[in-house]
């Protein structure tokens, strides 16, 4: 039973827990509860939702080769912006957790930069590069390289280009975390005992960065798959991703059964990767970047 | 030539800077094969800038570092055949104990049977024989320290390079594995620098030991030396505890010299070979256990008599803070049964042999 003594420590956890569990509880937990319902219920002809449990909604999503080629390309995707990512993401986190520059901070203050702008506009920018109007073009048609614009946007590779754009700071900043933790005598300990600069770099800072790597791949992963925003401003008619189908079915179509149960088979997707990478990374490495 | 003469490191005219910072004066050191060398001094005094340039990690302003007689300004760490032991250990956090220490073997192409046999040998040495699968994570500070010791002597180093390694162990372990790293260091007869700001380390330790003091030696001796004999006002502060006075010489002749301290009078100081002339202003250091505390004896000629201040209990000895006139004066004596009390007037008494004479 719960105890007013101070010196009774066993609820003090769930007291202290109790405003997020709240706040989970109220946005998180009771809202997909309702979706998992509402994944159950069919639309009939008439636009009315017919409450009970019919299986029919997974059955067309889990059969469905239209949603499993999506959902394919969806996993494609975010897996190809996360490798770019990391490949692109190591040397600047590596510049500044290693520089000698005194101000450091001025440096992560511009990897914050990115996010004062809304995520939309960041997309949108890329049409003003790539477009046919855009400068990359122009400059093409003013150095005489081509008389046409060239059509380069609305394709695979501008979706992963404004993916890459969107997440690459969060990748730079979980790796500059974990290479910051490094102790620079393990490098020179490595040196001293015969280690070439490179050797050094494969043997110490490589492996013990790589919890970095795997927390920044993780959430450009997750946050790359979950995106609709940036194939619908960036991307082809065939580069729909798995949430602009969950984005159609419910705010075009209105067919909020058949919504609910595409969002279930991307969460619970992210969440096996989520889960997987707990079992060999844990969680809290994500924690420390943000901390 | 260096190496006839059994010098493994040389320093010629080695100065250190870092913009218009001068983090190491001209420095000239031979260290001898085999010896145990400390390079004594306050943080700040270039000590570990000294032994960055002997292992590599810090390059050269000027001047030149021999290591077995061949020039290593330009030669990088990884081929200077060099083993370190860092303050922080520096073990490889995701290696095992027996990876960490087979580490250097590998890039010296070592045979596995072969790295295997010398790894168990130098866990042995440490003896932690029973530690090979362990991480490093799970061993306490002292065993940590061990293996890393371990990790920079199984490569058979020219010249074992020790920045500061016992200061980060509690008191009692530190005391202990300094007389195990000093009889390994001696089984192994291996070259050693030692990097130390802790007097007692310095010398219980070392066959030599600099003492540096913002960027400059300050005296190289041996442990006695550098203790009995301060070149300098800073060794004779630095070491121990010591009473350093302004004097004026009154009379000196054949190594004995009078000395007029101002508020004490007349003391008698061995000069230590140096050539005072009468008039001529000096200081004199006096250790504070040099200075015989007497509660019942006389005040006669040799000794001069005292006001006792604060009494620093320490159990075998005492530390008095004494006052004479306006001065203040430090004297550590032997306890006997009782320590003096607070208060009490005591006669003190200085051996000439004790007053070390040093220029004003």
């Amino acid at each position: 039973m719960a105890s007013l003594d101070p010196a009774d420590n066993t609820w003090q956890p769930w007291r202290l827990l109790a405003p997020s569990l709240t706040a989970i509880l109220l946005l998180l937990a009771i809202p997909v509860a309702f979706i998992a319902v509402y994944s159950f219920w069919l639309r009939t002809a008439t636009g009315a939702d017919v409450a009970g449990f019919h299986l029919d909604n997974w059955i067309e999503v889990l059969t469905d080769p239209f949603y499993r080629d999506i959902l394919g390309y969806t996993v494609w995707v975010a897996f190809a912006t996360t490798v770019i990512c990391a490949l692109a993401g190591y040397i600047p986190a590596y510049f500044i957790a290693t520089t000698q520059f005194k101000h450091k901070a001025f440096l992560l203050l511009l990897l914050m930069l990115p996010f004062w702008i809304s995520y939309i506009i960041r997309t949108m920018s890329w049409i003003n590069i790539l477009g046919s109007s855009g400068i990359v073009n122009a400059a093409l048609i003013w150095l005489g390289i081509t008389d046409e614009p060239i059509q380069m946007l609305y394709n695979q590779g501008t979706v992963i280009v404004g993916l890459v754009h969107f997440l690459l700071p969060f990748m730079i900043l979980n790796i500059y975390v974990s290479l910051y933790g490094i102790d620079r005598n393990l490098v020179d300990a490595a040196r001293s005992l015969g280690c070439t600069g490179w050797q050094a770099f494969r043997e110490v800072t490589l492996p013990l960065s790589m919890p970095g790597l795997a927390a920044g791949s993780l959430l450009c992963f997750v946050l790359g798959a979950g995106t609709y925003i940036t194939p619908l401003v960036l991307g082809g008619p065939t580069d729909a991703m798995f949430a602009n189908l969950v984005f159609d079915a419910i705010i075009t179509q209105l067919n909020w059964p058949l919504g609910s149960a595409l969002s279930l088979v991307l969460l619970i997707l992210l969440g096996l990767v989520v889960a997987v990478y707990n079992r060999f990374a844990g969680m809290n490495q994500i924690a420390k970047s943000f901390g | 030539m260096s190496e006839a003469a059994g010098i493994s490191v040389e320093l010629k005219d080695v100065v250190k800077r870092y913009g218009a910072f001068t983090a190491v004066h001209n420095t000239n050191l031979d260290i001898e094969d085999g010896s145990f060398l400390t390079l004594l001094g306050p943080s700040g005094c270039g000590k570990t800038t000294t032994l960055r340039m002997i292992a590599g990690l810090t390059s050269i302003t000027e001047g030149d570092v021999l290591i077995k007689g061949r020039r290593v300004n330009d030669l990088p760490i990884h081929k200077r055949n060099l083993g370190i032991v860092f303050q922080n250990y520096a073990l490889f956090p995701h290696k095992s104990v027996f990876d960490n220490v087979a580490f250097g073997l590998k890039y010296r192409n070592v045979a596995k049977a072969d790295a295997a046999k010398r790894v168990k040998d130098a866990l042995e040495l440490v003896q932690l024989p029973q530690m090979a699968d362990r991480m490093p994570s799970q061993l306490s500070g002292g065993q940590q320290q061990r293996i890393a010791l371990a990790r920079a002597i199984v490569i058979q180093p020219d010249v074992l390079l020790l920045d500061e390694p016992l200061s980060a162990l509690d008191a009692n372990l530190r005391e202990d594995m300094r007389i195990e790293l000093k009889k390994i260091q001696h089984t192994l007869g291996v070259t050693t620098v030692f990097v130390t700001h802790d007097q007692s380390e310095a010398l219980a330790m070392s066959d030599k030991i600099v003492v540096m003091s913002a960027g400059h030696v300050e005296q190289v001796g041996t442990p006695e030396e550098v203790y009995n004999s301060p070149a300098s006002e800073f060794v004779a502060g630095f070491l121990g505890n010591s009473n350093i006075l302004d004097a004026t010489v009154s009379d000196a002749a054949e190594g004995r010299a009078k000395l007029d301290v101002d508020g004490l009078g007349t003391i008698l100081a061995d000069t230590g070979g140096r050539a005072l002339s009468k008039g001529g202003k000096v200081k004199v250091s006096i250790r504070a256990e040099k200075l015989y505390l007497d509660a019942d004896g006389e005040d006669d000629s040799s000794s001069f008599s005292a006001d006792v201040g604060t009494v620093d209990y320490q159990g075998q000895v005492a530390r008095y803070f004494l006052t004479v006139g306006d001065r203040q004066l430090q004297a550590i004596n032997p306890i006997d049964d009782h320590p003096i009390a607070e208060g009490k007037t005591v006669a003190v008494k200085i051996r000439a042999r004790d007053c070390v004479v040093l220029p004003a």
